[in-house]
């Protein structure tokens, strides 16, 4: 033990779990880019990159929110609900159903402005009762996950909603600089969440009441502010979701639109190497963990294999990716 | 012999924690094995009980060479552990806890009724009658050990280790722990005790194992070793003696800084008055369940108060949470820091600056060179041993794992420190050094209220104690009139005769 402590730089000992748990998402990413471009035909093109990016931009940006919600301890099943709830709110509101006008200066703000905020109000209900009747968090958005699904069909009473508003759609089919603005807006979601864990005291909050809640509370940190607060972003990142989704399709199905979100999200936090058991949020690894993902079903999507099948492989890694988690936090 | 081990050596990556450690005990016989923290003890009883596995020696127990592929391993060949941090289920009943894994079967279903009556049998044997139907939360610490020691006990062990056992008990849950141990050990049930308190070593103890900087370095009967001797071969020095000098003033006769008066709050704490006063150690006794944590968590507002008043600077308090009495100069060093202290996953300087954040940031963002100054002060003002701040703070001893802990507050620059049990599981030289930094604080205007157990920790280092007996303050003791008699008298103050 003495020598241990006597040593001033970290110690510098190999530990094949500890190191495949921290890049093993990394190492499964770049082993399937290089089966690809051997095995499938046309992908290295800027095309298929498109594909798969605009796929897996909503499943990252809640997976995002959900990675903070996970890292203190929680989880948010109610975020395909609130997707539907947002999804039907734009077009609602473009389409004039809600405020008796289709003026673009109004309607358009309003579209994006309007369903973020019943998002994020909805995410504040989660957090409410996580933490005010210190409910567990999966019975508690067990609540909206359910119910919230029932609101989004009873606003559009079941119907279809289709629509046609270029402005608006730019979130989901423009580009910025030959980029997709979903892409974008995913990268700049993945790029401020990282900032706020890594750089900023409420995020090294978030990580303490997700590492040890008593701990944190005696040291002062609003435990209870910091958990609305990540249910919150949580649901507004669904909601922002949502809008891309509906844009995308230039309709909105109240049945459809998140439909298990919440479990492909959940996978990317896990496959990405964040502990469910809190204290750690890893933002990158989510990204990784949602294109790991993405790309396997690619794969075998291109080389012929069934959708169907894909769904057994997307299990198979995700059982090795808590595997490999727990190994490593044995040794 | 019924263990014995030799040779055992051990490595994590590079850095080697065993060397030749060796341990044996004989049948019905109760092995003190001691040793700092990082000496190697908690490995050595891993690698028996299955946890760790060892890189070179042998195992023996009872006559066969073993080597334990897992801790269910070790215990079905008879060798149970009672942990620090008990490993039963709170919400279970006493009866299922017992028997949880092996309940007694009847027609393939769990047989309740015999279940419920085996554990009674068996807790009787340690003179304990309590209902076991009920769930294991309900009852106090000691019980929850005893049932603990009773689970091992109808797993048929031959061996009990024993690891700080006592270190949430009073004096008279000791006894009952002690008797039920002598018990087994006339069944030629044989146990490992680790224990930092030297008294009980003697007390219960036939021989000691002395371990030092992952090596077996002395065992000796326990009749021909005395306390200094095993402090010393512990140690491998002399104990440098902690009686921290007392204030001149050190009476409470000081500016007090904090007033409490008739503080109450549910049912364990009824009544309670005390004052610290600017730079004094005020000290905190009373046994188990006399509610001193509880008292202090209302002064820190981890609780609401129901009664009474609390002034700072004579000024009344209303703290909500305890964020408002951080805001106004206080500091709180849990008992159990576990649970209630550290960060485990987060490293030594998040875990030393988790306090201070609000204070180190700018627009929300943390001031990375702010946070290094800090830490880097502190690691040297502490003499806090880690390979670099950012090592994992559940890799620390306890010992540093508490001056971390110590840090988050100092760091504060605060007015009242509160420290609840500030030396529990911490090894004898590292004792001295908190007590001594305590002191050193306290000199320099700090105040300090220390919750401690360990009469002569307070007699060496409090100006002033109030004892509390039942949720009561009974006494306060100054200066020279701390003494063990009187800490214990005032302690036993209002007992009902059983």
């Amino acid at each position: 033990m003495t020598a241990a402590e006597d040593t001033a730089g970290p110690t510098p000992r190999f530990n094949f779990a500890a190191w495949l748990s921290r890049y093993g998402t990394l190492l499964a990413f770049l082993l399937l880019i290089a089966f690809n471009v051997i095995a499938t035909p046309n992908f290295l093109s800027l095309q298929t990159l498109n594909v798969n990016l605009t796929q897996v931009a909503t499943i990252v940006i809640v997976a995002v929110g959900m990675t903070l919600v996970i890292a203190t301890g929680g989880i948010d099943l109610s975020v395909g609900s609130l997707m539907a709830i947002a999804g039907a709110i734009a077009p609602m509101i473009l389409l004039g159903a809600i405020a008796p006008t289709t003026d673009p200066l109004v309607v358009l703000p309003l579209a994006f402005i309007v369903p973020l905020v019943v998002a994020g109000l909805l995410g504040w209900f989660n957090g409410f009762l996580v933490t005010h009747y210190s409910i567990q968090p999966i019975v508690a958005t067990l609540v909206l996950f359910t119910a919230g699904r029932g609101i989004a069909q009873v606003m559009t009473n079941g119907n279809l909603q289709v629509f046609k508003n270029p402005p608006f759609q730019f979130v989901a089919l423009g580009h910025v600089f030959g980029i997709p603005t979903q892409v974008l807006i995913m990268i700049v979601v993945v790029a401020a969440a990282a900032f706020l864990i890594k750089g900023t005291a409420l995020g090294r909050q978030i990580l303490a009441v997700g590492g040890n809640e008593k701990a944190a509370r005696l040291s002062g940190i609003p435990a209870k502010r910091v958990k609305r607060f990540v249910y919150v972003i949580s649901g507004v990142l669904a909601g922002l979701a949502g809008l891309i989704v509906v844009a995308r399709n230039s309709a909105s199905d109240a049945n459809l639109v998140g439909l298990g979100m919440e479990l492909d999200a959940i996978a990317a936090v896990a496959v990405g190497g964040t502990l469910l058991t809190g204290g750690r949020a890893n933002i990158i690894g989510t990204l990784l963990g949602a294109c790991v993902i993405q790309l396997v079903r690619y794969t075998l999507l291109a080389n012929g294999v069934p959708d169907a099948a894909a769904l057994v492989v997307k299990a198979a890694l995700i059982v090795v990716a808590v595997y490999i988690q727990q190994s490593a936090d044995r040794t | 012999m019924l263990l014995s081990m030799t040779g055992i050596n051990k490595s994590f990556g590079d850095v080697r924690v065993l060397t030749d450690a060796s341990l044996q005990v004989g049948p019905g016989e109760v092995m003190a094995l001691i040793g700092q923290n990082g000496a190697g003890k908690s490995t050595l009883i891993k690698i028996l009980t299955g946890a760790y596995s060892h890189d070179a020696g042998s195992i023996e127990f009872q006559g066969a060479d073993v080597r334990f592929g897992s801790t269910a391993a070790s215990q079905a060949a008879g060798i149970a552990t009672i942990y620090q941090e008990i490993n039963l289920a709170p919400n279970r009943t006493v009866a299922e806890n017992i028997f949880l894994g092996r309940e007694p079967r009847r027609f393939g279903l769990v047989d309740r009724a015999r279940m419920q009556a085996d554990a009674r049998t068996v807790l009787r044997r340690f003179k304990l009658d309590i209902d076991v139907n009920r769930p294991l939360q309900d009852f106090e610490a000691a019980t929850r050990q005893m049932v603990a020691i009773a689970r091992g006990v109808t797993q048929n062990a031959r061996l009990l280790i024993l690891d700080e056992p006592t270190s949430s008990l009073d004096e008279r849950e000791v006894a009952v722990l002690f008797e039920t141990i002598r018990t087994l050990k006339a069944d030629g049930v044989a146990a490992i005790f680790i224990s930092h308190r030297l008294d009980e070593l003697f007390a219960i103890c036939d021989r000691v194992t002395i371990m030092r900087d992952g090596r077996t370095v002395a065992v000796s009967p326990m009749k021909d070793i005395s306390k200094v001797e095993l402090v010393r071969t512990m140690l491998g020095k002399e104990l440098a003696a902690f009686t921290a000098k007392k204030r001149a003033h050190g009476d409470g006769e000081g500016a007090a800084l904090v007033g409490v008066e008739n503080l109450g709050a549910g049912v364990r704490v009824r009544d309670v008055s005390l004052t610290i006063g600017k730079g004094e150690i005020a000290g905190l006794a009373g046994l188990l369940g006399a509610g001193r944590t509880e008292t202090a968590r209302l002064i820190y507002a981890a609780d609401r108060k129901e009664r009474g008043a609390i002034t700072v600077d004579g000024r009344e308090t209303n703290y909500v949470a305890p964020a408002d009495a951080i805001a106004d100069g206080m500091g709180f060093v849990s008992e159990d820091r576990k649970i209630e202290g550290i960060v485990p996953e987060m490293s030594v300087r998040e875990n030393m600056t988790l306090a201070i954040l609000p204070k180190l940031q700018k627009a929300g963002i943390v001031d990375k060179a702010a946070q290094r100054a800090i830490v880097e002060k502190y690691i040297a003002a502490l003499g806090i041993k880690c390979s670099s701040p950012e090592q994992p703070i559940r890799e620390l001893s306890g010992g540093n794992q508490q001056k971390v802990l110590l840090a988050r507050w100092l760091c504060m620059n605060p007015r009242l420190l509160i420290v609840d049990e500030p030396t529990r599981g911490i090894d004898v030289g590292a004792k001295a050094e908190i007590l001594k930094l305590l002191r050193s604080l306290a000199d320099e205007g700090l105040s300090v209220l220390m919750i401690s157990s360990e009469l002569e920790e307070l007699i060496a280092a409090a100006d002033h104690v109030t004892v509390l007996s039942d949720g009561l303050s009974v006494r306060r003791l100054a200066s020279e009139d701390i003494t063990e008699a009187n800490l214990l008298s005032a302690m036993a103050y209002q007992e009902v005769p059983a």
